[in-house]
């Protein structure tokens, strides 16, 4: 194949002119404006941007006077232009006509096909929400450096949890790279660690006000927060995409706060109850072993120990008194003397006696222990461990 | 002036609940040697206290998360009203 003959920079760039000037004509965009900048010449030069590209875009000294507002970094705009190719430095840019302020309408639009885009993804699906740590010790909150909200949520933890510790992240709530900068915020306080829960607020405003929380990038970083995330934004009315992507959302910043911790209070009584369960448990308990030891004494039908049982009774009603200081203790001392008493009856057990050779002598029924009651031809009954024989005295 | 990370230690208010919802627990269902209970109900009373006063005592802290210019994170004091 032959070597088609070389073209001029020129002439490559007046084709590239013709083919892009000739496609593009006329056409409506919409970006964020940034590096705005009105020149001493009277133009306006600016970028306009979305996530992943940019665009230069030139307004001309007549067109400016039309405009009815003043163009700012971070707006959203809508432009109508058309391509043009500035052959000199060989770019394109959008020169453009006109321009607008993004709408209620425009913004409404984008909510819903973002709010369609992700909940196809399943970024909303309930299986997705983690659970709130009930009691969090380490807060990472997100919000405005200025303004109240920080306060009014400082204020409810102080009030509601104290023992949490809070760590702040002040960003940009609104404007020109805010929603960058909120899940810039977020992925900080992944890679910080340590962080139980995060809350992500700003106060109430206008759904312009609001937009970075409606944000995709905003949205894709509490997706991707491996630290479950609360959103409080805007007033109770307001719903954000942000709202539906976080593990709860709470319809304030205050009632975010609220909503992430437990009430001392509340807690405070649980602990008092958990006293009083513990309590009564060891009671029972404390009751349950007098039953037995009184049980124990009655099995061996003995006389003798009920003194025993008596004080036995009176330092188990002790212990339970005195509970709550040297309660074990006590407890040892009582539990010796119950080992004592048990070891004690067995000794005095006649068949225990019998086991280790002894006999036991009864007359006419009657234990017998002494040589005087005995005459000769006395009956006798003479009970051995594995039983009795009877025998008749020969002789004294 | 800088802080440090603070780890959740074995002594965090979480655990400590933890702990004596376990005991209560244990003691409720009274399936651990007398002597064994006892010594459970005073640690349980110990903890109960500890939570207590944590709730009533601890003040609520505030640091500022910073980014220094290598990109390292940091704990900074924060100005409180």
């Amino acid at each position: 194949m032959a070597d088609q003959a070389p073209l001029s920079v020129s002439a490559l760039t007046q084709r590239i002119k013709m083919s892009l000037e000739r496609t593009f004509p006329s056409l409506a965009i919409v970006g964020e404006l940034s590096n705005v900048k009105l020149h001493s010449s009277g133009h306006l030069y600016f970028t306009l941007k979305d996530e992943a590209s940019q665009i230069s875009g030139v307004m001309w000294r007549s067109r400016v006077p039309s405009l009815k507002f003043r163009p700012t970094d971070g707006q959203k705009v809508v432009v109508q232009g058309r391509i043009t190719v500035y052959e000199v430095r060989g770019t394109y840019q959008i020169d453009v006509s006109s321009m607008r302020t993004l709408g209620a309408g425009d913004l409404q639009q984008a909510f819903e096909e973002l709010k369609r885009k992700l909940m196809e993804e399943g970024l909303f699906d309930a299986e997705r929400k983690r659970p709130l740590p009930p009691y969090p010790e380490q807060i990472g909150i997100i919000t405005s450096p200025t303004g109240a909200v920080l306060h009014d949520m400082l204020h409810v933890f102080r009030r509601r949890y104290p023992v949490a510790s809070l760590v702040f992240r002040p960003t940009r709530v609104q404007g020109a790279g805010a929603a960058q900068d909120i899940a810039e915020a977020i992925a900080e306080m992944n890679r910080f660690g340590g962080l139980d829960l995060i809350i992500v607020a700003r106060g109430g405003g206008s759904l312009e006000d609001l937009w970075s929380f409606n944000e995709e990038i905003v949205a894709r970083a509490i997706a991707g927060s491996k630290i479950p995330i609360v959103s409080g934004v805007g007033h109770e009315v307001d719903v954000t995409i942000a709202d539906f992507v976080a593990d709860l959302r709470a319809p304030t910043p205050t009632a975010a706060a609220e909503l992430s911790v437990p009430d001392r209070r509340a807690l405070i009584e649980l602990l008092e109850n958990s006293r009083y369960t513990m309590a009564s448990a060891i009671e029972d308990r404390i009751a349950r072993h007098r039953r037995d030891i009184r049980q124990m004494l009655k099995s061996h039908a003995l006389h003798r120990p009920v003194d025993l049982l008596a004080r036995h009774s009176q330092h188990l009603d002790e212990l339970t008194r005195s509970m709550s200081t040297s309660l074990s203790h006590l407890f040892e001392l009582t539990a010796a003397r119950a080992r004592g008493t048990t070891e004690r009856l067995h000794a005095l057990d006649p068949r225990s006696v019998l086991k280790r050779g002894y006999a036991i002598v009864r007359k006419q029924g009657r234990i017998t222990g002494k040589r005087k009651e005995l005459a000769v031809r006395d009956a006798l009954e003479i009970e051995f461990a594995d039983g009795t024989v009877r025998s008749t005295i020969t002789d004294i | 002036m800088a802080g440090k990370k603070p780890a959740a230690g074995k002594d965090s208010f979480e655990e400590s609940l933890h702990r004596l919802e376990e005991i209560v627990n244990q003691l409720e269902r009274g399936d651990v040697p007398l002597e064994d209970s006892l010594r459970l109900y005073e640690e349980g009373i110990q903890l109960s206290r500890l939570c207590a006063e944590k709730l009533t005592r601890a003040e609520t802290t505030l640091k500022r998360l910073h980014k220094d210019l290598d990109g390292k994170l940091t704990l900074m004091d924060e100005e409180q009203e």
